[in-house]
Parts: structure tokens; C-alpha cells; sequence
């Protein structure tokens, strides 16, 4: 692989890229789209099969219920219309990995059509992403390749089918190409999967991981000389699957057309493959306008007219987007916007939503989420909501705190043993015996303890250093394991001291 | 129906993925002429203004609940695979990624 | 040989269930049957001796114990090798399914082997039904039993065959484009294309899905009725399946033959009379309208001319629905295999050989047609023109339906011709359906009758066509029919008719 000759600003400072995206949404159902097969991942390989995800002669598909709800909502959702006589297609080509021989899907009259997205940068600024369809289709099964350097398709002697995965459902969204983004076009491009994918998660039809391979897009970028200019010929890099990844196939991808284009040659019609390793593309198969893939309407699925009721049942069923909920949050919140970046980052926001709703404030919910929890959770590879934790323990464990019941150490302890599933906060520190200690007499001896074994450090708060202090609650925090109220015991130090 | 060339009927094969010689195409290409151009009738209709019917009984909005029902048996599914291995059925090399 | 097999399914039924004969003996009555004459008439591809007989004897034991059965439980019955058996061949008389032995069961053999019925085996038919005379089996052809030197019509040649020389009395069918009711007309027996949707399709090895409809076939219209009541009935594993209860068909018989020709009102199609109508089917058609008025039936003649675009439109919708049905047969998961002698085949590379080893010509014809149809360019000219013209059908039907309760035509154009007489002319031998096909277009139930005889003693039919739905109203009809013919309709051969040439 060659590198790029001019970088991905001097190209867009030269050319005005065009970006279109399509996203297949895998969604979490039970069961299949045509058939009722359970959707399953990993286990033993065509163990998720029915006749008809086998494609074997004389099976018939039925179309699952939920696929149709869940089109219709992610329409709703990205502000689309519902088209109200949709239908199924055949789309038409020969793949081992696809046991019909036609994948069932939408050709010209998708569940749901024009609609957009709005799209918040980093910095806050908002491009508008219009999409052209959102249309529900199968999966096909999965081929490994073997023999050839590491299970690559180039070079296998033979290939394993497995169809677990035939006639899992997707949702594939379509983009309008999107113009006039410039030198931002990279960063738009990540943050719309990025933002498909939170809706996607809000509307809780898809698990949307996209290193899992729920959520894959299909990247096409264009060049063209300015922007009254007409589209130029377009390159799609298939199947990158990361965000970063998006934004770097983008920027490798318009640099390089720009060498050519600079060079005087002709951007080549082609898929295109992106390296993980070194963030370039490589040539695939060319793409021409010849596919012929001969769509008709599957007879064997009558069509698809949702009534109006059926509609604005689902339209009453969709929750806040988590656009708009994370700004109604940040202004009820009062956080920063480093502050929110980092909690959306860390996946804490809904935790912290159901912490405050749960009785805490939302500077404690913070404090708990992205600190003790976010250390935990980091230790143990694992993300925060899959913690052993709810946020009403967390709310219960503040509220511990608040009534002067546990001090923030003992707080910590009673976490442990929530998280070790040894019940609610109040009920660990029953067992586990944190009470703190407030009474003057228990804690003096402790302090006398404290201030014969650190005469130095007397002699400094003596001397005028009253910071020293802190040093002396520590060690009588130590001795009482955390349990005694270190306010009093400041106090209590500070009185003995002047003495 | 416009006329089938020998060409466009080696066009076909390969995209409906039927090996073909020369002598073959030759000989379905005569065929084929006939039935097209009997078939094409139909464009005789073409301007009437109609709504096309994709099936025989008008149903709509057939949906099945979501609820997984039972696999069938891998090993009875694999029973009729020209060939296998490891639970999968195993094909010759694949040339490149389709979709 | 055993009277047995001349006995209709009905009375085989009714005596099982007064103990005058064993399930055992009729199976046995079948199977020798079989034996002795399916080398000459080929209707069987595959003969289940050991599953037949298992069934049997359980029916048997069940009947001995008490145990309540399905009216038509120990009957023997016969499947067309497209309908999906589990553990039993299904070749669909084609080069890539031989020895595939499915995993599953379609709806309607579930639903027949839950009633009991002992299946004999699996019919002969053109290869994946693709044909009108059962000529382009990959194995072999079957032969007509009032004639061997005849083609039984197709693609159900096979079904009809077993049922007219008397192996078994019942068997099914499918019919995409008339495949049941061609196939019953040259062979005198009765076929049955049921309303679209009223039989599953499940576990039909379909052909032009739209159109594909499993049937009766059986030798009486009382039988016919028995055997849909049982297959038929809504099933979720097919999406197109009617919500509607089967209808009571036996009953609606019973009904109309006790009214006679009162309150009923039949349609005679006027396209289907005349030019490209053989004179012997047309005056036995006739004699039939003649009978029905003499009965007290009100006759109106209707006209459908849509209808002439029926036959064009079929040949654009059913191969492009094929040519898509047949593409999952590519070598990959089951059936033949062809690996060509090339270095370092391909997937590609060993469907297109498997593909050509595995396919007739008749098949690899419609594949390409249908490609071409559905081909970018033409999609819309001649696809989209075609649904165009089912609409328009159905619109002439809907107007038809209003002045009539059942429509009346001929079955088929002509009576059974001779083997090999229109292999090489596609469209003469498509003609075989023009009076058939507008039914699987709309979805109309339609059955075909024996009406006759022609000058060299062969079977003339003709059909009763009814609304959707109405397929009980289209059986009484067919049973009234049926009882004033019968002085003009001739029982197919005992002893089959083996032309010269044709003897083992």
C-alpha cells in the first residue's frame, strides 16, 4: 500500500467531498426475519436453522412482526414518512453464504423514506445528514475461508458455510450524499454512525456493536472539482468497524482520490477494503452499473400497508432521542460540556439519569459513576452498566452518606459488598458492621494514639502549619477503619491541640 | 418481446450461473425466440391503466409474532451436503465478497 | 388382481371402517398393482413398499383396538415428487435432486400422515412441473394408460396415470398453469386446482410461487372433495395460506345433487369455444350445457377478453418466478454436485456446471427466459405488463362472476396426444393450457371434469370455474356435472392399453 501523496486537508482544501453512508442495523429479536429460527450468535454452527433460513426446496418465509415494527419506529425516529404500501423484494445473485440464491429485501418501496439527522460534532456544530431510505431485509450466513493466509478470502482452497446468521433482520439506512461538509467530512461521517447508533440503542432494537458486527457501514465517498460541480465517481469501503475507522477510511479515501484526480486519471467505480492496520483501502471488486440483481415482489409475502393507528401506536412508543435528552440533561444537570462529553463517553449517562431519578443529586451521581465505578469497571474490562450495581443503590448509598449513616469510606465498603452480591448498601453495612464512630470518647483515645506516635507533625500544626492536620485525621481514620466522622475528629485534634 | 441474440442468451446463463456451449445457446436461443416474441404480446397492454397484481389473492399485512420456535438438528441438515466439515457446509473457494 | 383397486377411495374407506378389508390388503392391492404395470407406465419414481405397509399396519392395529381414525385413515395415496417428504426422495424428477432425501415434511403430507393415509411413493412429473405432458422428466416419460403410446398430459402426468390405472385412488398434485387439470382431463380423471391459498404451499418445491397450488386427484368428485378437506385448512408456515376454515365440500355435494339444477346459473366462456378446440371436446362440452339446461340450469354465456392474454402473460410471469425458485439449486448445500475439470474450481465455476449437468433443456429454457424477463430493461415492459394483465383477468372474472355463480369451458384444447408430437414446438405445446391458465392468474379455484369420449375413444373434460373461495359451490356443480355425464363418460382401462412397441 502506497501512502497518499497530499494529506486529507491539502484534498479538501482542493476538492469538495461528497460522503453518502449506508448503515446495516442488526436487530435483537428472538426470531429471524422470514422464519422462526432463533437468533443466536456463536454456539454450534447451523444450529439456528429452520428449513426456510436454509433456503432448503419447498420452504416458505413469514415475516416477523417485529422487523415491520422496528423499521417503522428507526423511520420515525430519523424523521421519516412511512411508506403506506410497502413490500418485499427478491433481490436476485448466487453466493454460497446466501442459501436462496435471492436475499429478501426492499427494492422501491421501503418502509420508510426521506427523512434526516442531525448530526452534533465535537465542538457543537450541527450538519444535517438527509436520508434517502431505511428498508428491512436478511442477513446471509457467514463463510470462513480456509487454507489461504489468515482466513482472507484471496488465496482460500475452500470455504465453511455456516447459516446461524441467514435471515438474521437488518435495517439498512441509505444517506442522501451529503454536500458541503468540507473539511469536516470525516468527522461528520463517524459522528452519524455514532448517532444512529445511540438511537438504535434508545429504541432498543439492536445491541448496535459495531466490533460485534450489529451495526456495519458501508462508506461512499466522491470528489469533485467545486461544489456547483456535478457528483463525481464514487468509491464505497465496505464494512468499517469502528467509528475511528470511519473517519479514517474517509480521510485516506479523499486523499487518495485527490492524487488522482491531481494526477490526471480517473476515480475507478470499485469496493473498496479498509485496513485497520495502517488506516488505508484498498482496490475489491468493481462495482458497475451492470449488477443486475433482477428485483421483483416476493410472491411469497403479501405486502406491507400499515395503518395510520398502527403508526401512531408505535409513535406513542418511542422514547426521548438521546440528542434531545442529552441536552434537556445538561441544562437540569448544570454539568460542563467536558463534563457531559466525558459521562456520554463513558456510557454513564442513563445510569446517572436513573441515579438522580432515584433520589441523588446529579453532582453525586456523577462523582460515583465516573469515579469509583468507572475505576471498577475499568479494572475489570468490563462497561459500567454491566456492573453489579443498580442506580438506586447508588441513590441509596448517597443516601447513606448524606444522613451521616456512613462516612464517604464506609460508603466505599458498603459499595464492595454491593458489587460482591451481598445485597443493598444498607443491609451490607449492617452485616459488615460499618457504623460510624461519633462518640468523643472512642475517638480521643484513638487521637491520643494518633499524636504520640507523630510528635513531628504535632510540633509543625503547632508551629502554625494548621494543613498538617490532615495527616493526623488520616492515621485516625486508619486506626478506626474508616469508620469514625472525620469532621468531628478534626475538631476533636484542633481542640486538643490548642490545650 | 425484442429478439434474443445467442449473445444475450450467453449473458443470461451466466447470470442465472447455468454453464452453456456454444451448440446449447444455439439451440435454446431458437426456442426462446419463439416463446419471447408469443410472450410479448402483452405489451400490447402496456398503455392500459391498471395496477399490476404481484400475486393471485389480494392478502396484506401477514406477521408472525417474534417468538423463536425450535432449530432443526444440524446433523440432519448436514446429511444431505455434498460435503462438510465441522458442522458447516464446506463449498470451493470463494471468488470475491458479493454485498 | 385383487377388485380392490377399482373401488373409489370413499368405498375403500367405508370398508375399513366396516372391517370387510384391511389397510394391510389395500396397500398390498396397490403395490402389486404397481408392480405390474409401472415399468410400461412409469407413474412412480419412487415405490415406499416398507412406509406404505408401516402405516398400514398400524391403522390396522388402531382400527382393532377401538381407537377413533380420520375418515379416510389406511387409503392408500400417491404425492407428486414436488411436495417435500421427510426421509423419502424427492427428486422433482430432475438430475439435481436425485437421491435427496428431505428433512422435513410439507403441511399437507403432515397433515396426511397425521390421518393415517399410507403413502405408496412419489409421482412422476415434467422435471420441477415445467412441461405439459410429463415428457420432460429427467426420468423417463410416463405413458397415458388408455394409450402408452400417449402422453399423459403434465406435469402431473404422474399422479394422474397412478390414479387412472388404478394404483392408487387418490393422489396429489400441483398445478401452476393446469399441471393438475390437463393431466386429469387426458386421462379421465378428476383434477382439482383448489382457490389459491386454500392449500398450504409449504413444502411445494415451488415453481412460479404466485401461481403453485396443491391438489386433488382422484377418479370421482366425491373423492376429489374428501382428499382437499383433509389438506386443506390455513397454516402459518405459509404466508399466502387463506385465514378462512376449509370449507364442506362433501356436504356442498350432497346439497346441490339433492337440488338438482335449481337457482344455479352458469357462464360459458365465449374465448374458450371454436377455433383451436378439438370438434369432439367441443360437442361433448355442449352435450354437458345441454344436460345442465335440461336439469334446470340458467345458462348465460360471459365474455372474458382478457383472457387471450392469459397464455403471453404466464409465459413472463412463471418463468421469472421460476427462474428465481430454481436458483437455490446451485450444488452448495444439497443435491448433485459437478466439480468441472478446471484448476482450482470456483463456487462460480461449480454451480454453473452443476447447473448444466443437473438441468433438462426444458428447465434451462425457462430459467433463461425468466432471467431475461426480470433482466433490467425489460422488467417493466413485459414483467410489469404481465401483472397488468392478471388484473385485467381478474376485472373480467369479478364481471363474469356477477352474471354467473360458476363459469364453464373446456379443459383443454384437444385430447391426449402422441409422445414425442410437440417436445420440438414449444408453443403448440403450451397451447395445452390456454383454457387453464387463467385460473392460476387470480387464484380462482377450477376442476376439471371427464365429459366424454372422442372419435378414437380418448377422454374429453371441461372445467367448472368458480370465484375465490367458492370452492364448495364449484364442487356441487362439478358432482351435479358429473352425475348427467356420466351416460357419456367411459371409466379409464382396467386393463391398461400398452401400444405396440411399448410392451416389456
Amino acid at each position: 500500500m502506497t501512502p497518499n501523496k497530499q494529506t486529507y486537508r491539502e484534498a479538501t482544501s482542493k476538492y469538495d467531498p461528497v460522503l453518502g453512508i449506508e448503515c446495516h442495523v442488526e436487530l435483537n429479536t428472538n426470531s429471524k426475519a422470514f422464519d422462526n429460527a432463533p437468533v443466536q450468535f456463536g454456539g454450534q454452527p447451523n444450529s439456528a436453522v429452520t428449513p426456510t433460513s436454509a433456503g432448503l426446496p419447498g420452504s416458505l418465509p413469514t415475516l416477523n412482526k417485529k422487523l415491520v415494527e422496528s423499521g417503522i419506529r428507526l423511520g420515525l425516529a430519523l424523521n421519516c414518512k412511512i411508506e403506506q404500501d410497502s413490500f418485499f423484494a427478491r433481490k436476485n445473485y448466487f453466493y454460497p453464504d446466501l442459501p436462496k440464491a435471492y436475499q429478501i429485501s426492499q427494492s422501491n418501496k421501503p418502509i420508510a423514506y426521506d427523512g434526516y439527522l442531525d448530526v452534533e460534532l465535537g465542538d457543537g456544530e450541527v450538519f444535517r445528514v438527509e436520508i434517502e431510505r431505511a428498508h428491512l431485509e436478511e442477513d446471509a450466513g457467514k463463510n470462513t475461508h480456509v487454507g489461504g493466509a489468515d482466513g482472507r478470502i484471496h488465496g482460500a482452497t475452500y470455504s465453511l458455510v455456516d447459516y446461524n446468521r441467514s435471515s438474521v433482520p437488518l435495517i439498512e439506512i441509505v444517506s442522501k450524499p451529503l454536500t458541503g461538509a468540507g473539511d469536516r467530512v470525516a468527522e461528520v461521517a463517524a459522528a452519524y454512525v455514532q448517532t444512529l447508533r445511540d438511537i438504535a440503542i434508545a429504541l432498543d432494537i439492536s445491541d448496535a456493536r459495531m466490533e460485534r458486527g450489529n451495526l456495519r457501514a458501508d462508506v461512499n465517498v466522491s470528489l469533485r472539482p467545486s461544489p456547483d460541480a456535478p457528483f463525481g465517481t464514487r468509491t464505497e469501503t465496505k464494512n468499517v468497524n469502528s467509528f475511528r475507522a470511519i473517519e479514517r477510511a474517509v480521510e485516506y479515501e479523499v486523499a487518495r482520490q485527490a492524487d488522482v484526480l491531481d494526477s490526471g486519471e480517473l476515480v475507478f467505480q470499485e469496493t473498496r477494503h479498509f485496513h485497520e492496520e495502517d488506516g488505508t483501502t484498498s482496490s475489491g471488486r468493481p462495482k458497475s452499473d451492470a449488477d443486475d440483481y433482477r428485483y421483483f415482489p416476493d410472491p411469497d409475502l403479501p405486502p406491507v400497508r400499515p395503518q395510520i393507528e398502527w403508526i401512531e401506536e408505535l409513535r406513542a412508543t418511542l422514547p426521548e432521542m438521546p440528542a434531545a435528552k442529552r441536552k434537556r440533561l445538561r441544562g437540569e444537570w448544570k454539568f460542563t460540556d467536558l463534563e457531559m462529553r466525558d459521562v456520554v463517553n463513558a456510557g454513564a449517562l442513563d445510569l446517572i439519569d436513573a441515579t438522580v431519578t432515584a433520589g441523588a443529586t446529579p453532582a453525586a451521581a456523577r462523582k460515583w459513576w465516573m469515579g469509583e465505578l468507572s475505576r471498577v469497571a475499568n479494572n475489570e474490562g468490563v462497561a459500567l452498566a454491566e456492573l453489579a450495581v443498580t442506580p438506586l443503590q447508588v441513590a441509596e448509598l448517597q443516601g447513606l452518606i448524606d444522613s451521616g449513616a456512613l462516612t464517604d469510606s464506609l460508603a466505599r465498603q458498603a459499595l464492595d459488598g454491593v458489587l460482591a452480591g451481598e445485597g443493598d448498601p444498607a443491609a451490607v453495612a449492617e452485616s459488615r458492621g460499618l457504623v460510624v464512630v461519633s462518640d468523643d470518647g472512642a475517638l480521643t483515645e484513638a487521637i491520643q494514639t494518633v499524636l504520640a506516635e507523630n510528635p513531628d507533625v504535632v510540633e509543625k500544626i503547632r508551629g502554625g502549619k494548621v494543613q498538617a492536620v490532615g495527616a493526623l485525621v488520616g492515621g485516625v481514620m486508619k486506626l478506626t477503619k474508616g469508620k469514625a466522622d472525620a469532621a468531628r475528629v478534626r475538631e476533636l485534634i484542633m481542640e486538643m491541640l490548642e490545650q | 418481446m425484442s429478439t434474443i441474440s445467442i449473445e444475450e442468451v450467453k449473458r443470461l446463463a451466466d447470470l442465472a450461473e447455468i454453464g452453456i456451449t456454444d451448440e446449447e445457446a444455439e439451440r435454446l436461443t431458437e426456442g426462446l425466440v419463439v416463446i419471447a416474441e408469443y410472450a410479448g404480446q402483452v405489451s400490447e397492454i402496456s398503455d392500459v391503466d391498471v395496477a399490476p397484481s404481484a400475486q393471485s389473492i389480494q392478502l396484506v399485512n401477514v406477521l408472525r409474532e417474534d417468538v423463536a420456535g425450535t432449530p432443526m438438528d444440524p446433523e440432519q441438515l448436514l446429511a444431505a451436503a455434498p460435503e462438510q466439515e465441522d458442522s458447516m457446509f464446506k463449498v470451493p473457494q470463494i471468488l470475491e465478497e458479493e454485498q | 388382481m385383487s377388485d380392490l383397486i377399482y373401488k373409489s377411495a370413499l368405498e375403500m374407506a367405508e370398508a375399513l371402517q366396516r372391517g370387510e378389508v384391511t389397510s394391510a390388503e389395500l396397500v398390498n392391492a396397490s403395490l402389486a398393482r404397481i408392480a405390474e404395470y409401472n415399468d410400461v407406465v412409469n407413474a412412480f419414481l419412487t415405490v415406499d413398499e416398507e412406509g406404505a405397509r408401516k402405516t398400514a399396519e398400524e391403522v390396522d392395529a388402531l382400527r382393532a383396538a377401538g381407537e377413533e381414525l380420520h375418515p379416510l385413515a389406511g387409503v392408500p395415496i400417491a404425492i407428486k415428487d414436488n411436495i417435500v417428504t421427510e426421509g423419502l426422495d424427492t427428486t422433482c424428477a430432475s438430475k439435481i435432486l436425485a437421491g435427496w432425501k428431505p428433512p422435513y415434511d410439507a403441511t399437507v403430507i403432515a397433515k396426511i400422515k397425521e390421518a393415517k393415509l399410507p403413502i405408496v411413493g412419489k409421482t412422476n412429473l415434467d422435471e420441477f412441473a415445467m412441461g405439459s405432458s410429463t415428457e420432460h422428466s429427467a426420468f423417463g416419460p410416463t405413458r397415458n394408460p388408455w394409450n402408452t403410446g400417449l402422453i399423459p398430459g403434465g406435469s402431473g402426468g404422474g399422479s394422474a396415470a397412478a390414479v387412472a390405472s388404478y394404483m392408487v385412488p387418490l393422489a396429489l398434485g400441483s398445478d401452476t398453469g393446469g399441471s393438475i387439470r390437463q393431466p386429469g382431463a387426458f386421462t379421465g380423471t378428476i383434477g382439482v386446482k383448489p382457490t389459491y391459498g386454500a392449500v398450504s404451499r409449504y413444502g411445494l418445491v415451488a415453481l412460479a410461487s404466485s401461481l403453485d397450488q396443491i391438489g386433488p386427484v382422484a377418479r370421482d368428485i366425491s373423492d376429489a372433495a374428501a382428499l382437499q378437506e383433509l389438506i386443506a385448512g390455513h397454516d402459518e408456515l405459509d404466508s399466502t395460506s387463506l385465514p378462512a376454515d376449509p370449507a364442506d365440500l362433501q356436504g356442498a355435494i350432497e346439497d346441490r345433487l339433492a337440488q338438482g339444477g335449481r337457482g344455479l346459473r352458469v357462464g360459458i366462456v365465449d374465448q374458450f369455444l371454436g377455433e383451436g378446440f378439438q370438434r369432439e371436446v367441443q360437442e361433448n362440452f355442449n352435450r354437458a350445457v345441454e344436460d345442465l339446461r335440461e336439469a334446470g340450469v340458467e345458462v348465460v354465456h360471459v365474455s372474458c377478453p382478457s383472457f387471450d392474454y392469459a397464455l403471453p402473460a404466464y409465459y413472463l410471469i412463471m418463468p421469472a418466478e421460476a427462474s428465481s425458485n430454481l436458483a437455490r439449486f446451485d450444488g452448495m448445500r444439497f443435491g448433485l454436485r459437478v466439480v468441472p475439470d478446471v484448476p482450482n474450481p470456483t463456487a462460480s465455476d461449480v454451480m454453473k456446471a452443476t447447473r448444466e449437468a443437473g438441468f433438462g433443456d426444458e428447465v434451462k429454457r425457462r430459467i433463461i427466459l425468466g432471467t431475461h424477463v426480470l433482466s433490467a430493461g425489460y422488467q417493466d415492459q413485459y414483467y410489469g405488463s404481465a401483472q397488468r394483465v392478471r388484473t385485467l383477468i381478474r376485472q373480467d372474472l369479478d364481471k363474469a362472476f356477477e352474471l354467473a355463480d360458476v363459469l364453464l369451458a373446456p379443459s383443454t384444447p384437444t385430447t391426449a396426444f402422441p409422445i414425442g408430437a410437440r417436445i420440438d414446438d414449444p408453443i403448440a405445446m403450451y397451447l395445452n393450457d390456454v383454457a387453464t391458465i387463467p385460473a392460476n392468474l387470480t387464484g380462482v379455484p377450477a376442476m376439471s371434469i371427464p365429459n366424454g369420449v372422442d372419435d378414437s375413444g380418448l377422454p374429453t373434460a371441461m372445467q367448472v370455474i368458480a370465484p375465490v373461495g367458492a370452492d364448495d359451490q364449484m364442487y356441487g356443480v362439478g358432482a351435479l356435472i358429473e352425475s348427467l355425464v356420466s351416460k357419456r363418460v367411459v371409466a379409464p382401462p382396467h386393463a391398461i392399453v400398452i401400444s405396440e412397441g411399448d410392451a416389456k
